[in-house]
């Protein structure tokens, strides 16, 4: 039976593209904020990063889940085996840091003495008590993490061009509709 | 909490500073400052962050049987502070908190002392941040350990801007809640007098 689907579901491209933007926005405030005076902007700014950290987890699992109810269409018969491998990797990275990035923060922050609170209102269990020692380990694990997720978010998009614009294949446009020939 | 003429804080100093002057009655208990704490909770966007002081000085002499003979008058030295941040420690120390250079203590006496029943007392007295005075109630509990000493256990709640803590841009209760809730636990023993 051959899969004819071309193109991931709208709910696979809507989550992919939503927590693009998130993860984008949670990276500039969080270079930004870090190295701000004590304010009360530097608050909010940590106050929205967390929030955006724990709604990017949720929708990760919600993707979790969504990936294995509409599986991804398939790869052009065009690309070789050693970069289905390639492919399998990087999205199984991906899909792990999106897991775990936001917990790093969550936990560094438990460890900082600062409860996540989201949205303002439904607080978050400490998972590991005020630790200053603990608190500097998970700062530095997090932003170790956050590189790493940086550098294979680029090789991901890096790769989505290269499909586009050197192969001309429809990887891309699996993603982007509106580039389907 | 409520709003005091001139005269009436001129008058709550004056008593404070009276009292702080007269010496404790009855019997004085030693408290071991390495089994005591006094903390507050303040919310930052509704995020409760814990801190304590490190160094404060208690004075009890706490009577179960006469309640309203008994005294205490608290220390508490606000550079001390301590959040688990550096940076908000130093921050914290400046004018617009505790402005600890003008100000380097906050301080608590009894004006009276009662019993509520079932080992809960109340103390009621003048607590003064940041020249500021305002009477507070601070309900506690008295248990004794194995070893025969005391243990005071109590919370209150404070609003911080009738102190004038957290001025000018920190004024914004929708950033930083007005209410702080202080808690604070004296252990007695024979540990000498004095802080860590």
């Amino acid at each position: 039976m051959t899969d004819d689907r071309r193109a991931y579901s709208a709910v696979s491209i809507g989550l992919h593209w939503t927590v693009f933007v998130l993860i984008i926005a949670a990276w500039s405030l969080g270079l930004y904020m870090a190295d701000l005076p004590l304010s009360p902007q530097k608050l909010k700014y940590f106050s929205w990063h967390k929030w955006i950290g724990v709604t990017i987890f949720f929708l990760a699992v919600f993707r979790a889940v969504s990936r294995l109810v509409h599986p991804p269409p398939p790869l052009p018969a065009s690309v070789p085996p050693r970069q289905r491998i390639a492919e399998g990797v990087s999205h199984a990275l991906l899909y792990l840091l999106i897991f775990v990035v936001p917990v790093s923060g969550w936990l560094y922050s438990s460890a900082s003495g600062v409860p996540t609170v989201y949205l303002g209102w439904v607080q978050l269990p400490d998972l590991v008590g005020k630790d200053k020692a603990l608190a500097e380990q998970l700062k530095q694990t997090h932003i170790l993490l956050n590189m790493v997720l940086f550098g294979i978010v680029c090789i991901h998009a890096a790769a989505a061009l290269k499909h586009h614009f050197l192969d001309r294949d429809e990887v891309l446009a699996r993603m982007l509709p509106f580039l389907k020939k | 909490m409520f709003d005091m003429s001139l005269a009436g804080k001129f008058y709550t100093i004056l008593c404070a500073t009276l009292v702080l002057l007269l010496p404790l009655p009855g019997v004085a208990q030693q408290v071991d400052y390495s089994r005591s704490q006094i903390t507050f909770v303040s919310r930052q966007m509704n995020v409760p962050v814990e801190a304590k002081f490190t160094r404060f000085t208690a004075q009890l002499s706490f009577d179960s049987a006469n309640p309203q003979a008994s005294k205490a008058r608290i220390e508490v030295d606000l550079a001390s502070f301590d959040i688990g941040n550096d940076e908000i420690n130093t921050d914290i120390q400046g004018k617009d908190w505790f402005d600890t250079k003008n100000f380097p203590k906050a301080t608590f006496v009894s004006s009276s002392v009662r019993a509520l029943g079932d080992g809960r007392y109340e103390a009621r007295g003048p607590l003064i941040i940041k020249g500021r005075t305002q009477e507070v109630v601070a309900p506690f509990t008295v248990k004794t350990d194995a070893s025969g000493n005391s243990v005071f256990d109590g919370a209150f709640n404070i609003r911080r801007l009738q102190y004038n803590v957290g001025e000018r841009m920190w004024r914004d209760t929708e950033l930083v809640a007005d209410e702080v809730r202080v808690r604070f636990r004296l252990h007695t023993g024979s540990k000498p007098a004095s802080t860590k």
